[in-house]
């Protein structure tokens, strides 16, 4: 039982892992322009870069 | 600033500036499509002197270019991705101000939040289901489970219920209860009881279903305002386009100016091409101008000094220079925009589906969980227990579906609508449009093409004349060489503004132009034409006319076999406007109608029972689409009538307005299925929570059974398929 002490506490440390990487795709503008993304990932002379928000 | 420099228009107006100088400015460019593009249109654009970086958004079209000092041209920007072969066009800055979507990120945020919670609290409620059905589960343990999904859970519902907490309580202090209210109260009613029961250690907790239920809600919230989103930004970009800069005299410099800072007495240069900013008074120049888009008009008028020049009227052949009587709020566009405005007014009380359905919802719902604490404590079940079963209630009949039933409807129908070129504005738009039985055209732009062709005219006839019309700017000469074809183009070609151009074809002096240019006396001023002649020889007359589009007679048929009546109303005269009805079979039209009364006949129609969908382009239908209980309006109309419109078309097809119509009419049935199984899932689940019959698991079954069948059948593919 006691393993529950330390397996429940870790898998939610993972899920809010996952939250965290959420927002961070959320602020650095990575929802902005996906068809472009996708085209640019192809090219290494493109800025694969998201644009910096203002 | 040098001569040469006056000639060019100022546009310096689109750049925007920060206090270090440092500059930015937006294009909207189209054509582009492949990182091959993307390359090419950046690194062209940032190799300018002056431009800092410059960047392409894929998805909106959008170039985002910084500049460094002034040393970049906006135009130069502009001609170098022309250059490329792609469409650019500057962006009003007014426009383009893009405000962050905050409303859009925040319910991005809760439901990333709630969708955390809602996954996680089950690693803590599914043991705990196992032990409600007699697993080996011992009631600490049960108990520990409990705790530890409420340390999960409740964070999560507190911060993902945000939206709906405040949307709930601003209705409440305005004294009324929206859908909000009941799902607040149902969120924090079931928090409170989740808590007592773990410490009274009781078997029922629901900490997964508070979550799991804003997480279903934020779902329905943000497709609606995805929807709202895209459509306000496409229908902005579109105005963007059409952007009102005027150019002003001031001494012998031209500078742009927006039109909303011209006065009265500005004198304002309005080049060949360009729409004219304001009213005003022609003072210098001759030029035809085409009144098409704010009396219907297609016949061009013959305009010289002292002749009246409407806003919105679009310039033809020569340079004009003119002095504004009104200032823009007070043009001509004024009367019709009062008109605008009481017809938006009369539009926005129409009540959607969803808020029919909440007013219906809510008093029940409330009534129900409300009878089944009294009921059941009166009926000697104890508070604890009754407020339980009244807990359960709540939440079996969380308006989940009904959240879902409409917006995933309306957002399937409305991005099919976007694969086939129709703009929709808002998923209120959809609605009135499913309701439409009479539909109205304007005329010129809409049924026809909104652009002069030929009419038949002998090809060796046609082969003399071209090499003057090639050397000529004057859009009929651009429709006359257009049909020839390529070929010589006539030599020492002078153009004279609003009269015509003269040059040498083998050899020999010839003229094409206007009438009077040519040597004619007086020409058939009711139709649309060119002369052309050699010196001392036979004139010849070229008659130009605006065809109807090529599909209008077939998608007038087709509005016919929806079951729908179908009328012409027109500005124009009445022997273009009976031709072009004959031709596209329909039998009733008016012409020679002013705006107002257009927007009198759609009332009318009105007062007698009618939903009118009006189908127009020109200032002179702005009121009437207002108006009507739903409009569409072409991409090329004027930004007054797209503003007033539900829908954009955005092709050339007429055949998307019966395409739309059939939309709506599909999405329409699809969400009243949606709300009938709302309603039949609530009916049987509300008695079954009343009598206690609910457990946590069947209410997560429940719960998230319903949403999914009401997103499956917004998804489903067979129908949308149309005909």
């Amino acid at each position: 039982m006691n393993i529950v002490l330390f397996l429940a506490p870790a898998s939610i440390g993972l899920g809010a892992l996952g939250l965290l990487a959420f927002f961070w795709t959320m602020r650095s503008g990575q929802y902005e322009d996906p068809k472009g993304d996708a085209e640019r990932i192809l090219y290494d002379h493109l800025d694969e870069k998201p644009p910096v928000q203002d | 600033m040098s001569a040469s420099l006056t000639l060019e228009r100022d546009l310096e107006a689109f750049v925007r500036r920060d206090e270090a100088g440092r500059g930015r400015l937006e294009l909207l460019v189209t054509g582009a499509r492949c990182a091959a593009c993307i390359r090419k249109i950046e690194a062209a654009v940032a190799g300018l002197p002056g431009v800092a970086s410059a960047r392409l958004n894929l998805t909106t079209g959008k170039l985002a270019v910084e500049l460094a000092g002034n040393e970049a041209h906006p135009e130069r920007v502009v001609e170098i991705v022309e250059g490329l072969g792609y469409r650019a066009c500057l962006f009003d800055p007014a426009e383009a101000v893009s405000a962050i979507d905050r409303e859009g990120r925040e319910l991005a945020v809760a439901l990333g939040v709630a969708g955390f919670g809602a996954g996680n609290v089950m690693m803590f409620t599914v043991p705990a289901w196992a032990g409600l059905f007699g697993q080996e589960l011992t009631p600490a343990t049960l108990t520990l489970m409990y705790w530890m999904a409420a340390i999960v859970a409740t964070p999560c519902a507190l911060f993902a219920g945000r939206p709906f907490f405040r949307s709930a309580w601003a209705s409440l202090k305005r004294g009324k209860a929206n859908m909000d209210v009941p799902i607040s109260i149902g969120v924090i009613l079931t928090l409170v009881v989740s808590f007592s029961e773990t410490m009274l250690r009781g078997q029922h907790a629901y900490f997964d279903a508070a979550v799991t239920l804003l997480f279903l809600l934020l779902i329905g919230r943000y497709l609606d305002h995805r929807l709202r989103a895209n459509a306000r930004s496409a229908a902005r970009d579109l105005l963007a386009l059409q952007t009102p800069i005027a150019m002003r005299l001031s001494g012998e410099a031209e500078q742009g100016v927006p039109v909303a800072e011209i006065v009265v007495g500005d004198r304002l240069v309005v080049a060949p091409g360009d729409r004219v900013p304001v009213d005003g008074l022609v003072e210098a120049g001759h030029s035809e101008i085409d009144n098409a888009l704010i009396t219907g008009e297609t016949a061009l008028a013959p305009v010289t000094v002292g002749a009246r020049l409407h806003a919105g009227a679009l310039n033809l052949s020569g340079r004009l220079v003119m002095t504004a009587t009104a200032r823009s709020e007070g043009s001509t566009l004024a009367a019709i925009a009062r008109l605008m405005e009481a017809g938006a007014q009369t539009r926005s009380a129409y009540v959607r589906l969803a808020d029919k359905a909440a007013a219906l919802y809510v008093p029940v719902v409330h009534t129900v969980a409300a009878a089944t604490f009294v009921g059941g404590w009166a009926l000697g079940l104890g508070p604890r227990e009754a407020l339980l079963r009244a807990a359960a209630v709540l939440i079996v009949t969380c308006p989940c579906a009904l959240g879902l039933a409409a917006p995933a409807v309306q957002i399937a129908a409305s991005s099919r609508l976007f694969r086939k070129g129709v703009l929709v504005k808002s998923g209120a738009a959809l609605e009135r449009l499913a309701k439409v039985d009479h539909v109205i055209f304007d005329k010129t732009g809409v049924l026809t093409e909104g652009r002069p062709r030929l009419v038949d005219a002998p090809d060796h006839l046609l082969t003399l004349a071209a090499p003057l019309a090639r050397a000529s700017r004057h859009p009929l000469a651009k429709a006359l060489a257009a049909q020839a074809g390529a070929g010589p183009v006539a030599a020492e070609a002078i153009e004279t503004a609003g009269q015509g151009v003269e040059g040498l074809i083998d050899g020999r002096r010839a003229r094409l132009g206007r009438a009077a240019f040519v040597g004619i006396k007086d020409g058939d001023v009711r139709e649309t034409e060119l002369w052309f002649g050699f010196e001392n020889d036979v004139k010849i007359r070229f008659v130009f006319e605006d065809r109807p589009r090529t599909d209008a007679a077939e998608a007038i048929t087709r509005l016919r076999h929806m079951g729908l009546s179908v009328e012409v109303l027109s500005g124009d005269l009445a022997g273009p406007v009976r031709d072009i009805s004959q031709a596209v079979g329909v039998d009733h039209w008016r012409a020679g109608l002013t705006p107002f009364d257009k927007a009198a006949i759609v009332d009318g129609l009105k007062a007698h029972g009618r939903k009118v969908l009006m189908v127009g382009d020109g200032l002179n239908d702005a009121a009437a689409l207002a108006k009507a209980h739903a409009s569409m309006a072409p991409g090329a109309a004027v930004d007054a009538a797209q503003n007033a419109a539900d829908l954009v078309v955005t092709g050339e097809d007429l055949g998307a307005v019966a395409e739309a119509i059939d939309t709506a009419r599909s999405a329409r049935r699809r969400a009243l299925e949606n709300f009938g199984f709302s309603a039949l899932y609530n009916f049987v689940a509300m008695p079954a929570a009343m009598a206690g019959l609910v457990n946590p698991f069947i209410a997560a079954l429940a719960m998230s059974g319903s949403s999914i069948v009401v997103l499956l059948n917004a998804a489903r593919p067979r129908l949308w398929r149309g005909r």
